[in-house]
């Protein structure tokens, strides 16, 4: 099992660009192209500055996974 | 051993519910009254106050929420949870009261879309920090073995804050003519005006409760957080919590409970086509009848851990969510309601004119032999010396078909379907305020998981509208794209969850 987490790391890693991606993508695509809330650059700018750093957020998640942060989790605070 | 009393457990419950249930309250009267507030504080035409529509529901909403959290996190931390929450009680019902005082946009102009961004903004920060604050509260006043059940409670609020909203609304709207209602200082402001009430009372009862027990206790010892900002944050092994929090658990709650309690409602009623009352009653039996179900599935989460019971909420949302969307559109396709013969009940005409030429509507309601209904609307533009009739039969194949009404077979079939949907709501979200707060150590625990459950629930879950419009403008051609959001989302949260996630119970969280 902590042998499927660590290599599940690395997706969860390449996911996060992907979505970013995504997501800068579907901005240029619609803003612009009709009047609904999808088509105004407000929205957009609020969803890419606040899903950049969960996508990072996922991304570090990766990381820790690869790393095998996650083979045990604490029992108690005090190992946190 | 685990502590079992629950002596005063029903005052802290109530307490810390009413606040919740306000803050859900002043979601759906915002929500419910949009139309007549964006006609009042934003009117059409003018791009600043356009904007500024954009921003006050957008920004407190998904901006906000988080930041709130971060805050109003740090606070209850720092001076306590019983004070926070009552901060956050009086700004987030303060600010909705105030609302329902702000003038008119024709009254005062672009100030009166620039207050209510204020106090959207406010109402939004403060919403971040109250959900934290009370299931802390809770969950640190309960028994360890009840927990889950004690902290599902607060749960419910969502259920209670819509019918009380709805209630509030129905109450004044019959006592009034429409006109009285959507006027200027009309009917519309006083659900507005009686949240102060509902705050009122709560202060009354908050400020007699007592400070968390644990968080007294660590408080006495001295072993309060000095920076709970940056020990939730900075600190990589509790950082390390609060993603796993987030990927594996919360972010596919929020997508679950966006879709089952709202997006279903938006579906039947815009993508169906479904008549404005039965779309509504739908939901509202269907919650209703599901709601005991938090308490459930809170208990259950005590007896045999939180993980499965959460995690099985998700997958079964993954699996039916395509099947049950697809039986809506199926039982409301016009093609196959206009198969047999259908009876004609009545037709209306209306004529407006635009300049020489006019626009022409036709209105029709029509039976089907198994008694559902629908209204058949053709438009057209009469052009003046040209052939009207004409024009009427070009444009027959545009027609639209609006205000369906399913017989008492499909609407009783739709029910069980939406409180199927918001079955796996219940169990995603009944179990997850203990399972919260046994993840993190007392003296930050307020801080750590306010923020992934706002990012889960108000980022991912109140991005469901958004992003299904935009994969149904992207892919037009399927009527269920926009379901492979929270499906996905879901997804990859199941996956995170059962291979991370443990589903060992925390007897200790005085810690």
């Amino acid at each position: 099992m902590n042998q499927l987490k660590r290599i599940m790391g690395v997706l969860w890693m390449l996911l996060a660009p992907v979505i970013i991606y995504f997501l800068v993508m579907g901005a240029v695509h619609n803003i612009g192209a009709g009047n609904k809330d999808i088509n105004k650059p407000i929205p957009w700018i609020i969803i890419i500055a606040i899903f950049t750093p969960i996508a990072l957020g996922l991304m570090i998640f990766g990381y820790y996974s690869l790393k095998g942060e996650y083979d045990k989790l604490p029992e108690s605070s005090e190992e946190i | 051993m685990a502590d079992t009393s629950t002596k005063g457990i029903g005052k802290v419950i109530f307490s810390s519910s009413l606040g919740t249930l306000i803050e859900w309250y002043d979601f759906y009267i915002f929500g419910m009254l949009a139309k007549t507030i964006s006609v009042q504080f934003f009117p059409e035409g003018n791009e600043t106050a356009a904007l500024l529509s954009t921003l006050a529901i957008f920004a407190a909403g998904f901006l906000v929420r988080p930041f709130g959290a971060l805050f109003f996190g740090r606070l209850g931390d720092l001076i306590g949870r019983k004070s926070t929450f009552l901060l956050t009680l009086v700004l987030m019902g303060g600010s909705t009261f105030l609302i329902g005082l702000v003038p008119s946009y024709k009254a005062i102009g672009i100030a009166a879309p620039l207050l209510v961004l204020l106090l959207r903004l406010i109402q939004g920060l403060a919403l971040g920090g109250e959900y934290g604050g009370a299931a802390t509260y809770v969950a640190e006043h309960a028994p360890a073995n009840r927990r889950g059940y004690f902290t599902a409670w607060i749960q419910t609020t969502a259920t209670l804050g819509l019918f009380v909203a709805l209630g509030v609304i129905m109450v004044v709207k019959s006592n009034m003519s429409d006109a009285a209602f959507t006027a200027e200082w009309g009917g519309w402001r006083y659900p507005f005006w009686i949240s102060i009430l509902l705050v009122g009372v709560s202060i009354y009862i908050r400020l007699k409760m007592s400070e968390s027990p644990l968080y007294a206790a660590i408080k006495k010892e001295g072993k309060l957080s000095v920076n709970p900002l940056k020990e939730s944050f900075g600190h990589k092994g509790n950082f390390k919590m609060v993603l796993l929090a987030l990927f594996g658990a919360v972010m596919g709650q929020g997508v679950i409970w966006y879709t089952g309690q709202f997006y279903a409602q938006s579906f039947l009623e815009n993508t169906c086509k479904l008549e404005f009352m039965q779309s509504r009653s739908i939901l509202l039996w269907a919650i209703a009848l599901a709601t005991p179900f938090f308490l459930f599935f809170g208990w259950l989460s005590d007896k045999i851990g939180r993980k499965w019971i959460m995690l099985t909420g998700m997958l079964l949302g993954v699996l039916f969510y395509r099947p049950i969307f697809d039986t809506f559109l199926k039982d409301t396709d016009i093609k196959k309601w206009t198969k047999t013969e259908y009876s004609f009940i009545k037709e209306e005409m209306k004529v407006s004119m635009h300049g020489e030429d006019s626009v022409l509507q036709i209105s029709a309601q029509y039976q089907t032999p198994d008694q559902s209904k629908f209204t058949r609307v053709v438009t057209d533009t009469l052009y003046k010396n040209r052939d009207e009739l004409q024009h009427i039969v070009n444009v027959n194949k545009n027609a639209v078909f609006i205000n369906k009404e399913i017989n008492s077979t499909t609407y009783y079939k739709f029910i069980f379907l939406v409180w199927i949907m918001v079955i796996f709501v219940t169990m995603v979200y009944g179990p997850i305020a203990a399972f919260l707060v046994e993840l993190f150590p007392t003296k930050i625990r307020y801080t750590s998981m306010s923020l992934p459950y706002h990012i889960g629930n108000g980022v991912f879950g109140g991005l469901v509208p958004f992003l299904a419009t935009l994969l149904s403008t992207t892919f037009v051609n399927d009527p269920l794209v926009g379901l492979w959001y929270p499906i996905g989302v879901a997804a990859l949260c199941f996956v995170v969850g059962a291979l991370y996630l443990n589903n060992k119970i925390d007897e200790d969280v005085n810690d």
